[in-house]
């Protein structure tokens, strides 16, 4: 596990967010998000499924658009950006899908070669393995090179999803349920690799998970989510250390049973 | 793409009414987002060539097989009228006309409905639902460049190729059958097939199939690429792409006819 850092009011916020809401239809699915991502820092936004974790950081990366409230990223409200301003800004991120999303029809280096050859045109092909070896280096999956994502597994994919994210040397990284439908010892795996990432390429994240020990191990900062709000935040300790039901009761679900 | 975008709450006339017209003006902005991106650099010529293969080539077996079927089928049936009257000297050019003018382009799109607009709406279907589109965005990738684009231009492109080799392989198959009952040389029937129909009637066929071939590539892609609801979304845009794109087809070919007939009424 690693050393989680503090933040001090000097540090550089890399994600602001203000007073945010989103709808879908009749169903208010976040109602008045606020929050602060500082450089170099693993956030982790807890809560149950259907709470709008997923939504939050869709609406960060410009994927959906808020129905109110303020997304700023690099100091740059996303929601007024123009298309090019907007791709600009999706160089420095990088997000790891739920299910991974890995593009079935390629192969492992065409998935991975793929963002780099479409924002890189003049990328030599010297250059261009350098970096896939250096990616799948970095999450161990060196020798699945020629295999389709089918072949692998479901930790596999998700190594390999996150070094498709590497692959583009981002500043800040998004993990939707990183662990989610992983054994523990492979979610153990998965949470390491994302401390490492943090180590080696300094990079900030927000982690969207409702497994309690990811969020342990990976989190600076927990923000516990409920209906579309946060209702508690700080380290994982402060967090849990409350008397209310419904937080006790996940606590103990994860811990317990 | 925001694929979230909920409904009105309050309708103008009903839900289905106001979901046609709404339908209507999201493909409109679909073809016109297509004709804005297929001009605008950086192009993608690989992934064209790519579905352009897979559009073209892997649809050959089919096309063949139908063609040749049709214009045998489609000579036995004629035979027996034109005998009647003594004519089956003519055989070869009511084929030709037949073929060429209308079966060609219209049994080749019909079958590239079935064959490449359903695999186009499946596959960018199933890549909307994987989250596969939204990784491409997020990772800074224009999708509709590369998935949309890359596939109206394949269709569109192969189309009109396969409508000129399904018409030969047509005009084959009914000399086949031609020359095993009345003896007919490959030139006879050749002269006989081509003598009734000129160079403006050819062009129309290659129109025809041209507007066919966007057609497919623009319905499958706008489908697949909207699809929301999961796997049985995927289901949903794969049968409904062939469904509208048959549907328009029958009604791109009267209009065409239409209005090849009103510029050059000697057609």
């Amino acid at each position: 596990m690693r050393k989680h850092v503090s933040h001090n009011d000097n540090q550089e916020v890399v994600i602001s967010i203000t007073k945010l809401y989103k709808s879908f239809e009749e169903n208010q699915v976040l109602r008045g998000i606020d929050l602060e991502l500082y450089k170099g820092e693993n956030l982790v936004v807890l809560g149950r499924s259907g709470t709008g974790k997923s939504v939050l950081i869709k609406i960060i990366v410009g994927l959906l658009k808020p129905d109110k409230g303020t997304v700023k990223v690099f100091d740059k409200e996303v929601d007024k950006l123009d298309k090019k301003e907007l791709m600009q800004l999706r160089l420095k991120l990088g997000f790891l899908f739920q299910h991974s999303a890995l593009y079935d029809s390629m192969t492992i280096r065409e998935n991975l070669e793929f963002p780099l050859v479409r924002n890189k045109r003049n990328i030599s092909r010297v250059e261009l393995d350098e970096s896939v070896s250096e990616v799948l280096e970095a999450v161990g999956l060196s020798d699945t090179i020629n295999q389709l994502p089918s072949e692998l597994s479901g930790g596999q994919q998700k190594r390999i999803g996150l070094a498709r994210t590497l692959i583009m040397k981002p500043d800040i990284i998004f993990y939707d349920e990183p662990t989610a439908g992983l054994d523990p010892l492979t979610s153990g795996e998965i949470n390491d690799l994302i401390n490492e990432v943090q180590e080696k390429y300094k990079t900030s994240s927000i982690i969207i998970t409702h497994d309690l020990t990811c969020a342990k191990d990976t989190g600076d900062r927990i923000f516990m989510m409920m209906n579309g709000k946060f209702v508690r935040h700080g380290d994982f300790e402060k967090v849990f250390d409350t008397s209310d039901e419904t937080i006790r009761g996940f606590f103990d679900y994860n811990f317990i049973q | 793409m925001d694929t979230t975008s909920s409904q009105p709450a309050k309708y103008l006339v009903s839900r289905n009414v106001d979901g046609f017209f709404a339908g209507i003006s999201d493909v409109a902005k679909f073809i016109a987002q297509f004709f804005k991106e297929a001009f605008t650099p950086p192009y993608e010529y690989q992934e064209v060539i790519k579905q352009c293969y897979n559009v073209g080539y892997k649809s050959l077996s089919l096309i063949t097989l139908t063609a040749f079927i049709t214009g045998i089928v489609f000579t036995k049936h004629s035979r027996p009228a034109l005998a009647d009257f003594g004519a089956t000297s003519w055989l070869p050019s009511l084929i030709g006309v037949a073929i060429i003018k209308a079966l060609a382009p219209l049994i080749t799109g019909l079958i590239c409905a079935g064959k490449v607009g359903s695999q186009i709406g499946a596959e960018l279907g199933s890549m909307r639902v994987t989250e596969q589109i939204d990784a491409m965005e997020v990772s800074a990738v224009n999708p509709f460049k590369f998935l949309v684009v890359t596939r109206v231009l394949a269709c569109t492109f192969m189309i009109p190729l396969l409508v000129i080799y399904s018409g030969f392989i047509g005009l084959f198959g009914s000399f086949l059958n031609v020359h095993a009952n009345e003896q007919t040389s490959l030139v006879t029937f050749i002269h006989g097939a081509f003598v009734k129909i000129n160079f403006s009637e050819i062009m129309s066929s290659l129109v025809r199939s041209l507007i066919f071939g966007f057609t497919i590539g623009i319905i499958g892609c706008y489908k697949g690429y909207t699809t929301t609801q999961g796997t049985e979304g995927v289901g949903r845009a794969a049968n409904v792409s062939v469904v509208i794109i048959m549907f328009l087809l029958f009604i791109e070919e009267m209009i065409i006819v239409q209005f090849m007939n009103w510029i050059n009424p000697g057609m």
